[in-house]
């Protein structure tokens, strides 16, 4: 019995109708790839992308050199040196992230106490060299500016959750 | 001393009679916290961290740090009233300490942030405004944050019972309470101490400013080589930097304490430094070279001389295995002018007794009466003097000096300036003499100033006839006692790095090379002498040192050594202790250790030293000089007879530092040392000391 089930199905062409139907019926459904890099998903505001360093509103940077995302990171990606600057207050001199080191974590925001270290929404930072990897402390606070609509926007709507 | 017995926590404990309620708790190992309190310092009971609960008392907290310990007493530290007491403590510290920690230098060993985990509320309550203090000026190595002052006092008692200057004071009561020098830098040679007793971030290192965070260092211990007294560091390093060097705890040395040169000098370790071999050109200028290339130049020079035409000096800080390696070499050359007294001290190599600190550091405190003669304590030895005033402050030491009057931390009887009070001394005429007769454990301390000069041996047997004479030896105590300023020379003297037979010291070897007799001078390190002569003589100087000093201008070829963090050595401090310093970063450059220098030195010359690594070299060491491997042991010398009796120049004893933050090369290519230089000594020099009309 299912051996001629088998060849009458078989030599019906069921199955391949059966494909061709679902083909069809998915012809009129909204389409679920979309058209990167023109169209993109929607990211979550937590979602831990490049990193930047941000400046407070009236242009002064944020970070303290405190260096406790330098302690925190599991990595060991971030270089920190400091020293006091003209006006007596503690700045760094260098800021270096390893970005090749890094994992991502997201540990240097949540150490940050000023939220100077921040991992923006930006993921798409492919290089074509590994050299353009190590960021300094002036790529990070270019991508601060750069970032910083989003960043801002971002941190409000986690404000309640933390 | 009597002991009694309390109970703390419900368990009994055995305890000296006399001791504070903390004192008791923390030799039981029961933790009590502190602010104010200091085992080192007079007790204040102003912070009330250390609260605990004792019965019999009155029912409520009482502060067991000014509390003495009573028979059956029961002290109780896990208590109800214990935790509400630390925690509204703390609160209270914490209503004005402002939430900086990240930007405070102090995060991370900060005693405040300590606690404030272990016992504080997890939240403030706090609403209104904090107070805001101006920060004060105290000079180039005190970096003042006074917002963050607790007002626990220590600094103020430490600048008044330690360094015994009084320059820091509390002023005003209340809420207004301050902390000042009255905008004056605290003109103390310890005064940095301050920085590691502030339990918060109020009083930082202004050199060390924003420049690391303890966590980021790497901590090696080792031994100061500033001055003799060889205090224990620690070294903290950050890749091949040193950012600071610290105090360790050696209650026979340096207790907790060190000198502001001991504590700032290493910036000086990161300029100036000799990181590649020079070789001095037809031209007379110093070019850049290889290794080989100085190797060779050396070989050169040396082929065809005598070894008698050869002589070495040994430097200040040179440890003693690369003084034994030079010792070696120059005997497998046939030189005997080896010498390590660059300032002319006529100390004796043969007479151990006759070159020692042998009372001890720690011997001190037992002393009730003290000679010193030709020294400068203050400059040349801050950590001994800071021990006289310990031992001053107990009580029944009756202090005299002879040599130049300088100012000091404690009362002195100046009796006189140079050698005919010592003479007179010496002869019992004096009456100070017989306060060292009547003396239970006289001390006399003969300093750098009295031996490095033409008459020094006259002056050494005077001194010592006075030890002789007035009882300083006796069983169990030996109140003879040589002050060195050279970290070095004990070790050297040990190893006797002295002229041989028929060998010429410092003098004779400067002397020897102007006549033409000597062609060949070795430096070791030796910034400290007339090396302009030196260098005009015409015979061929090859240095080997880690700064582009003197020693380096003088030299014909330069061997880049290295400094004192940089390598692994065997150090003696005045006393004769032997203490081991050890490597905490690495060398600049083409630089290298000095034990491999000379060894590559001696295969160059063809009379290689029969080791061929480090421990080789230090066991062939330790084999000849057993004493060299006992680590940390002051081993008592025997007395025997030392000094040259004879005439003595009648001209006053000089402390040969003029200023004691430029002493070696170091502290003389370091930017803090320039700044306290400017500060402490130049500005003094033009003001005046403000009692001069």
């Amino acid at each position: 019995m299912t051996s001629l089930d088998r060849t009458a199905k078989s030599f019906l062409l069921s199955e391949l109708l059966s494909g061709m139907a679902l083909t069809f019926k998915t012809m009129f459904k909204p389409k679920h790839t979309i058209n990167y890099p023109y169209e993109k998903g929607p990211l979550s505001p937590r979602f831990r992308g490049e990193h930047a360093l941000r400046r407070y509103p009236n242009g002064e940077e944020r970070c303290i050199a405190c260096k406790l995302c330098e302690a925190v990171c599991p990595a060991q990606a971030i270089t920190i040196e400091a020293e006091p600057r003209a006006d007596g207050s503690r700045r760094t001199t260098r800021y270096d992230i390893d970005m090749t080191k890094c994992i991502y974590c997201g540990y240097c925001q949540e150490a940050c106490p000023v939220d100077a270290i921040v991992e923006g929404p930006n993921f798409e930072f492919a290089t074509e060299t590994r050299e353009e990897l190590f960021y300094n402390k002036d790529k990070l606070l270019a991508n601060g500016e750069r970032w910083e609509a989003e960043i801002a926007s971002n941190l409000e709507l986690d404000a309640p959750y933390r | 001393m009597a002991t009694i017995t309390v109970k703390i926590n419900g368990e009994e404990h055995e305890v000296e009679q006399g001791m504070t309620v903390l004192q008791a708790c923390e030799k039981a190992g029961v933790e009590v916290p502190r602010f104010c309190y200091h085992e080192r310092l007079s007790i204040a009971g102003n912070c009330r961290m250390c609260l605990v609960e004792v019965k019999p008392g009155p029912p409520k907290p009482a502060a067991s740090c000014a509390l003495p310990v009573a028979p059956n007493q029961e002290i109780f530290t896990d208590t109800e009233m214990v935790h509400k007491a630390r925690n509204g403590v703390m609160e209270f510290l914490l209503i004005n300490h402002p939430l900086d920690c990240p930007i405070c230098d102090q995060g991370g060993e900060c005693d405040l942030q300590d606690q404030a985990m272990a016992y504080g509320r997890s939240g403030s309550r706090y609403d209104e405004n904090k107070r805001a203090v101006k920060d004060k000026y105290m000079g180039p190595l005190i970096n003042t944050i006074m917002t963050r002052c607790i007002h626990c006092t220590r600094c103020v008692r430490f600048v008044a019972e330690v360094a015994g200057v009084e320059e820091i004071g509390l002023l005003n009561r209340g809420e207004n309470a301050e902390i000042s020098s009255l905008e004056k830098a605290v003109d103390s040679e310890l005064s940095a101490n301050v920085i590691d007793l502030c339990p918060v971030g109020a009083l930082t290192s202004k050199p060390y400013a924003f420049e690391a965070r303890p966590w980021e260092l790497k901590k090696t211990e080792s031994i100061d080589v500033m001055d003799a007294v060889g205090s224990n560091i620690r070294i903290d390093t950050r890749g091949n930097e040193v950012m600071r060097v610290l105090p360790r705890l050696n209650e026979d040395v340096n207790e907790e304490w060190i000198s502001d040169k001991s504590r700032y000098a290493c910036d000086g370790l990161r300029r100036q430094r000799l990181d590649r071999p020079y070789v001095r050109g037809e031209d007379g200028k110093l070019k850049p070279a290889s290794w080989p290339d100085a190797m060779t130049a050396i070989a050169k020079a040396a082929s065809g001389l005598k070894g008698t035409e050869i002589a070495a000096i040994s430097g200040d800080q040179a440890c003693a295995e690369s003084v034994y390696s030079l010792k070696k070499l120059m005997t497998a050359l046939g030189s005997p002018n080896t010498d390590c007294r660059q300032d002319g001290a006529k100390l004796d190599s043969g007479v151990r007794a006759g070159y020692l600190f042998n009372t001890t550091i720690a011997g001190i405190e037992q002393a009730d009466a003290l000679l010193i003669v030709g020294a400068n304590l203050r400059w040349e030895a801050p950590i001994i003097n800071a021990r006289i005033r310990k031992r001053w402050l107990h009580g029944n030491l009756k202090v005299a000096s002879v040599g130049p009057a300088v100012q000091t931390t404690y009362d002195v009887d100046q009796l006189g300036a140079g050698p005919e009070t010592l003479k007179e001394l010496a002869d019992g005429k004096h009456a100070f003499a017989e306060v060292l007769k009547n003396a239970e454990r006289p001390m006399l301390i003969v300093g750098p100033g009295a031996v490095a000069r033409e008459d020094g041996a006259a002056v050494l047997a005077a001194a010592k006839k006075i030890a002789d004479m007035c009882g300083l030896i006796k069983d169990d105590w030996n109140g003879f006692n040589v002050l060195h300023t050279a970290a070095g020379r004990v070790g050297a003297l040990d190893l006797g790095f002295t002229p041989e037979e028929g060998g010429a010291d410092v003098a004779g070897i400067v002397a020897d090379a102007k006549g033409g007799k000597i062609k060949l001078v070795y430096l070791l390190g030796a910034d400290e002498m007339d090396l302009t002569a030196v260098k005009e003589s015409g015979a061929f100087v090859v240095y080997q040192g880690h700064h582009g000093d003197a020693g380096a201008h003088a030299a014909d070829v330069i061997l880049p050594g290295a400094a004192y963090t940089e390598k692994n050595g065997t150090f003696v401090n005045t006393e004769g202790r032997v203490q081991l310093a050890r490597r905490a970063n690495f060398p600049p450059g083409e630089a290298k250790d000095d034990w491999a220098i000379l060894r590559a030195l001696s295969e160059t010359l063809g009379k290689p030293l029969p080791w061929i690594d480090f421990d080789g070299l230090r066991q062939s060491m330790r084999g000849e000089f057993p004493h060299l491997a006992r680590i940390d042991d002051a081993e008592a010398a025997t007395w025997a007879d030392f000094g040259a009796a004879g005439p003595m120049d009648s001209a006053p004893f000089q402390s040969p530092i003029e200023n004691f933050y430029m002493t070696d090369p170091i502290s003389r290519a370091s930017e803090t040392m320039a700044e306290c230089t400017q500060v402490f000594v130049l500005d003094r020099q033009e003001k005046g000391t403000g009692t001069n009309g």
